[in-house]
């Protein structure tokens, strides 16, 4: 009796160790929070004119839409079934072959190119593919609000360092070129801890694009430390002015320590379709797809065959009037200069955008409208962001 | 250029090798008779086809949808699975649409398992588990089915735990069992009592139930699939996968979900919302109406998930007596698409082949280069400990157009007479 309760209370004192533990990972530590579950939730509830998350209320072209209708209803009923784990043949090489075009370089569609869903599954496989416990990884504020709770999940330590705004002359309005990164300062953040840094160019949310100088600073820092670079890059096409976008993959020494980033949904409109892709080196890539094999292991096909489409058409168009990334960076450029102007005249002080289709505005000659609360847990924009939204009528995020 | 001094990370060494990539490369060759990776070559029914050209074409449904699921699918999944279970289910709360099923065994691992947990899980298995369950940093227990009859047919049936085995493999690490009924590869349909087994050690040491139900409609006459999670004191503990791809025949659709309680699906939707954050949203539409279309006739048996699994019987029962007629003793499977079958009868000797693999891997690219016929090695599909018990069977997959079947019946018929 006495052995069979002592074993009770061991069994007793177990299963108390175990309920008092949350069920859930370690991992998820502080990674609960998301800003787009809550905005869009307040959005759809209030607004009629939704400025807030980043998705195109026009369709994709014309020529995507047809392209996806024909996978679906054509003779080859098998683009319904499983298709390549690391890319649909047909995608990865117009991939391999439009990028290689880009780059210079001679792409292997099976090894230097892998297709993930969207552009976040791709940072997700870099993160968990290369972040190991106690690794830094130098982010760039502002940043699009993955990156930091995707590190922390890989077990990182973020480090960050501020695009700091400059004054713009007189008269002018500030443009996104007008943040910078003070170089020493950026210099100091490397550690011997560091691993990564992620670099997004066309910035989301300022809409900076990068000059090749400001690139080779970056450059010349990840060799010197020996760190890689994921470049995040989905907003390439979408770059005003005659900019140019440069492709860090391009600079002295990059090629072999950095994973670019592209995604479907940017180039194409088309969000909801959800095909993103990685371009890289094979000795880094093959860590990817071991992500990838033991996460989702196959993206949908059909997507991927009408994308694969879209680009073949893209590629024979490439540069002409008739490109769709030129008409879409046109019709674009002229959106952004309306938004700007209208901002501008109501108060607000709109940050001129390089490229993406985001735009940034200051906020603080409305402190009167929607007064500071110094106590407050909710920092001022979330709050005015709040107040815009049930009071006139739009939204937009913080 | 200088070198790049960076490995991968702790979490995925030696997780890269994989048995498909291995495979399907080599079967890939059209001239083969493709009989190994599960993907149908039937055609999904041609409304689900219809749907998806009909959500592609309304524009708003090219762009993002709600990241735990689209508000029209998860709405559509409740009312299935409410009918199913027999209990409430909120669709906002109780349900995670992921990736296919694969994205949501990964979900459910990355939300609740962590180093120093352990994981049980039933031998043979879909590959998939070990190596999600290591990159999770826990550590996996195996627990092989083992077959219990001495006779000339044998059934899917005959395979059984032994529970005083089961309830050993169980302490106070253990944090998950992964059940997975109907099975792959075996084809087993666990039975009420056998569950309750699973349930009460669940219970007695607060364990977690990970159950991929992926076959959860393809179970043929004489039983029944029966979810763990509503037996009593079990919906509190499970989560519940199921799989588009399996229930519609479309694989390449990539969509599955997770079904369980608030407090439990709340943490996957974490991972979820922090790895891919939204699934394809023409793709979910679709399948919404293709799960009402259905969801209104399931008193009547022409409901896609009953005829689905009658069509599949009759192929099985084919399958089998092709195998039968070869001189092999299959495992009639009472669920799933898939058959195994002991090949040492045939005695084929490969001792003479080079490379340090398994019996069944070395007799399957056998079988591809010499009779044009693809399987996949069982030893694929269990730990270290048991590859011995298993590396005298191969699987294949049975739901393939009747053409499909004609050639492998040729290709077996012959068999005999090229090796004599």
């Amino acid at each position: 009796i006495a052995i069979s309760k002592s074993f009770k209370l061991t069994l007793f004192l177990s299963l108390q160790a175990k309920m008092s533990k949350p069920v859930q990972a370690q991992r998820l530590e502080g990674i609960d929070k998301n800003i787009w579950v809550e905005f869009v939730k307040l959005a759809a509830t209030y607004s009629t004119v939704n400025l807030g998350q980043g998705f195109p209320d026009f369709p994709p072209p014309d020529f995507l839409k047809e392209a996806f209708v024909r996978a679906l209803g054509g003779e080859n009923h098998m683009l319904h079934q499983y298709t390549r784990a690391f890319g649909h043949p047909p995608l990865v090489k117009i991939l391999a072959q439009f990028f290689g075009k880009l780059l210079g370089r001679d792409l292997d569609p099976m090894t230097d190119v892998m297709v993930t869903v969207g552009a976040y599954q791709a940072l997700f496989c870099c993160f968990q593919a290369f972040v190991d416990e106690g690794d830094e990884v130098i982010i760039i504020e502002p940043f699009f609000d993955c990156y930091e709770p995707m590190v922390k999940m890989a077990g990182g330590t973020p480090v960050f360092v501020p695009l700091r705004p400059k004054a713009p002359k007189d008269g002018k309005l500030m443009s996104s070129a007008d943040w910078q990164l003070d170089p020493a300062e950026l210099a100091s953040k490397f550690s011997k801890r560091t691993k990564a840094i992620v670099l997004n160019s066309p910035n989301n949310p300022l809409g900076k694009v990068f000059s090749r100088g400001e690139l080779e600073l970056i450059a010349a820092l990840c060799v010197k430390h020996d760190i890689l670079c994921i470049s995040d890059e989905v907003y390439e096409w979408l770059v005003y002015d005659g900019k140019e976008h440069v492709r860090i993959a391009s600079l002295q020494g990059m090629w072999d320590r950095t994973v670019i980033i592209g995604s479907a949904g940017k180039t194409f409109s088309a969000t909801g379709w959800k095909v993103g892709w990685t371009v890289g080196p094979s000795r880094l890539l093959q860590h990817l797809r071991t992500v990838h094999q033991n996460s989702v292991y196959h993206c949908a096909t059909a997507a991927q065959e009408a994308v694969a489409q879209g680009f073949q058409r893209e590629l024979e168009h490439y540069g002409k009037p008739d490109s769709y990334f030129v008409q879409l960076a046109k019709e674009l450029q002229q959106k952004r200069d309306w938004l700007v102007q209208s901002l501008d005249a109501v108060g607000m002080k709109p940050i001129v955008p390089e490229g993406t289709y985001f735009l940034v505005a200051d906020i603080s000659e409305f402190k009167s409208d929607v007064p500071d609360v110094p106590d407050s847990e909710e920092p001022y924009d979330s709050r005015f962001a709040k107040w815009m939204v049930k009071n006139k009528v739009n939204a937009s995020g913080p | 250029t200088m070198a790049f001094r960076h490995k991968n990370t702790r979490r995925i060494e030696g997780l890269d090798s994989n048995v498909w990539v291995e495979f399907t490369k080599v079967a890939a060759d059209p001239s083969i008779v493709n009989l190994g990776q599960g993907l149908p070559d039937i055609s999904p029914p041609s409304y689900v086809k219809e749907e998806l050209a009909k959500a592609a074409a309304v524009d708003r449904l090219n762009q993002y949808t709600r990241g735990f699921g689209h508000p029209s699918l998860v709405k559509a999944l409740s009312q299935v699975y409410e009918r199913v279970c027999g209990r409430k289910i909120d669709p906002l709360t109780d349900i995670l649409v992921t990736v296919g099923a694969y994205g949501s065994l990964f979900s459910t691992i990355q939300a609740l398992i962590e180093e120093g947990d352990e994981v049980i899980i039933i031998e043979p298995f879909y590959d998939c588990y070990e190596p999600m369950v290591k990159m999770a940093g826990a550590k996996p227990v195996f627990i092989p089915l083992r077959y219990k009859n001495d006779g000339s047919s044998a059934s899917s049936a005959d395979w059984v735990l032994d529970a005083a085995e089961l309830a050993n493999k169980f302490n106070s690490k253990t944090k998950a069992i992964i059940l997975n009924t109907p099975h792959n590869p075996i084809g087993k349909v666990f039975t009420r009592e056998e569950l309750q087994v699973i349930a009460d050690l669940c219970i007695k040491h607060d364990s977690l139930c990970i159950s991929d139900e992926v076959y959860e409609w393809l179970v043929y006459k004489g039983n029944k699939h029966i979810k763990i999670a509503t037996l009593p004191g079990m919906w509190e503990r499970t989560i519940t996968i199921g799989s588009a791809g399996k229930t519609y025949s479309v694989t390449g659709w990539k969509l599955g979900w997770s079904i369980g309680p608030q407090n439990l699906i709340k943490h996957l939707q974490v991972v979820h919302q922090n790895t891919l954050y939204t699934c394809p949203t023409p793709l979910q539409e679709a399948l919404a109406q293709a799960f009402w279309i259905d969801y209104k006739r399931m008193d009547d048996p022409d409901c896609y998930f009953y005829s689905l699994s009658r069509e599949l019987e009759s192929k099985r029962d084919r399958m089998a007596q092709l195998l039968q007629e070869a001189g092999l003793k299959p495992v009639i499977p009472d669920g799933g698409y898939f058959m195994i079958v002991d090949v040492s009868t045939l005695n084929v000797d490969l001792s003479d082949v080079g490379e340090k693999q398994p019996y069944d891997y070395k007799f399957v690219k056998w079988m591809i280069t010499s009779k044009k016929l693809s399987a996949i090695p069982l030893s694929a599909f269990c730990g270290p400990e048991t590859k011995r018990q298993f590396e005298k069977y191969i699987r294949f997959c049975f739901i393939k157009k009747d053409s499909t079947l004609d050639a492998a019946e040729v290709i077996l018929k012959n068999w005999n007479k090229e090796t004599a």
